[in-house]
């Protein structure tokens, strides 16, 4: 195997691993807090809307977590440095 | 497959370039400064009040009430900073049901400028209401050590702010464009309804996250 397929092989197994496990801790919290703020809601129906301001904003820096993973996982398709790099070696070859 | 609208340029003179993202966001400013000109022309207290009217109102009575419930008690002043933000990426966002439109806050650019523009707006609205010695002095809370961390924090929020609204939006356009070569029938259109409800609240998201920011930076030490 030259460098280039071990880069795309080495990429492509990166991105999905990090986008694939990346995922998994967001989504378990994301689960925690709604299940929490419903449960906030039923008992306190009058704060609804503070309750659903700080979800809200908590779900956001969660969310953030697995939007790094996914944003790395699209560098590694898509713009990779490595793979550029290789590229324009190959080519002034 | 283009990551972002800085890809496609327009139009390209010397070191002068115009990219799709540039021109976008010059529509979008241009058709939201006219549209506040028209609307605005003719603003009437009593009778009967023109349906653009009232729609700006509820907005920008929506939004004031908003600011005040995060904390910040003088809504009138933060309005246009905090206003401007929603709107401009409630648009862009919403746009994205024309045909060939790419949103501008799909390109790291656009996003880093406006994450940027609120890191100094906080900076600025905090030194404004507790004055300089005041405002550095809250770096220092609660003790010293945590000085480095909190201007570590200072930044990565900056960062988040920027890559989170950039992520999502740009996600949502990669996986319509991904969609339509996999099934280009009928489900990307559900894609694109998703994209326009992530797109809202993102808007809704950033806004609101700059001013929890703004807010933690003005507290007085009575409050």
């Amino acid at each position: 195997m030259d460098s280039m397929t071990i880069i795309a092989i080495v990429s492509i197994i990166c991105a999905s691993v990090t986008i694939a496990v990346g995922s998994i801790a967001p989504a378990l919290a994301e689960g925690r807090s709604v299940a929490t703020a419903l449960n906030a809601l039923a008992q306190q129906p009058d704060a609804s809307s503070t309750i659903t301001r700080t979800l809200f904003v908590g779900l956001a820096m969660i969310e953030s977590i697995a939007i790094y993973c996914l944003v790395i996982s699209m560098i590694l398709i898509f713009a990779n440095p490595f793979w550029n790099h290789v590229i324009t070696q190959a080519s002034a070859r | 497959m283009r990551l972002s609208p800085d890809e496609l340029i327009l139009w390209q003179h010397g070191f002068v370039t115009l990219n799709s993202t540039i021109v976008t966001t010059w529509a979008l400013m241009f058709a939201m400064t006219v549209g506040a000109l028209l609307i605005t022309r003719n603003l009437k207290t009593e009778g009967d009040i023109s349906r653009w009217q009232g729609f700006v109102e509820i907005v920008v009575t929506g939004i004031q009430q908003q600011i005040k419930e995060v904390g910040l008690n003088h809504p009138a002043k933060y309005l246009a900073f905090i206003g401007t933000l929603f709107l401009f990426i409630a648009l862009s966002n919403l746009c994205a049901i024309i045909p060939g439109y790419e949103p501008p806050t799909g390109s790291l650019s656009t996003t880093s400028a406006l994450a940027i523009s609120v890191f100094f707006a906080v900076v600025l609205f905090g030194i404004e209401e507790q004055g300089l010695g005041g405002y550095l002095k809250s770096y220092l809370k609660p003790t010293f050590i945590m000085l480095p961390f909190n201007i570590i924090s200072e930044f990565s929020r900056t960062f988040a702010l920027a890559i989170r609204l950039f992520g999502n939006i740009m996600s949502g356009t990669m996986i319509v464009g991904i969609l339509l070569t996999i099934v280009p029938f009928f489900v990307p259109i559900f894609m694109d309804l998703l994209g326009l409800l992530t797109g809202m609240v993102q808007a809704y998201i950033f806004s609101i996250l700059a001013t929890v920011y703004i807010a933690a930076a003005t507290r007085t030490r009575a409050a």
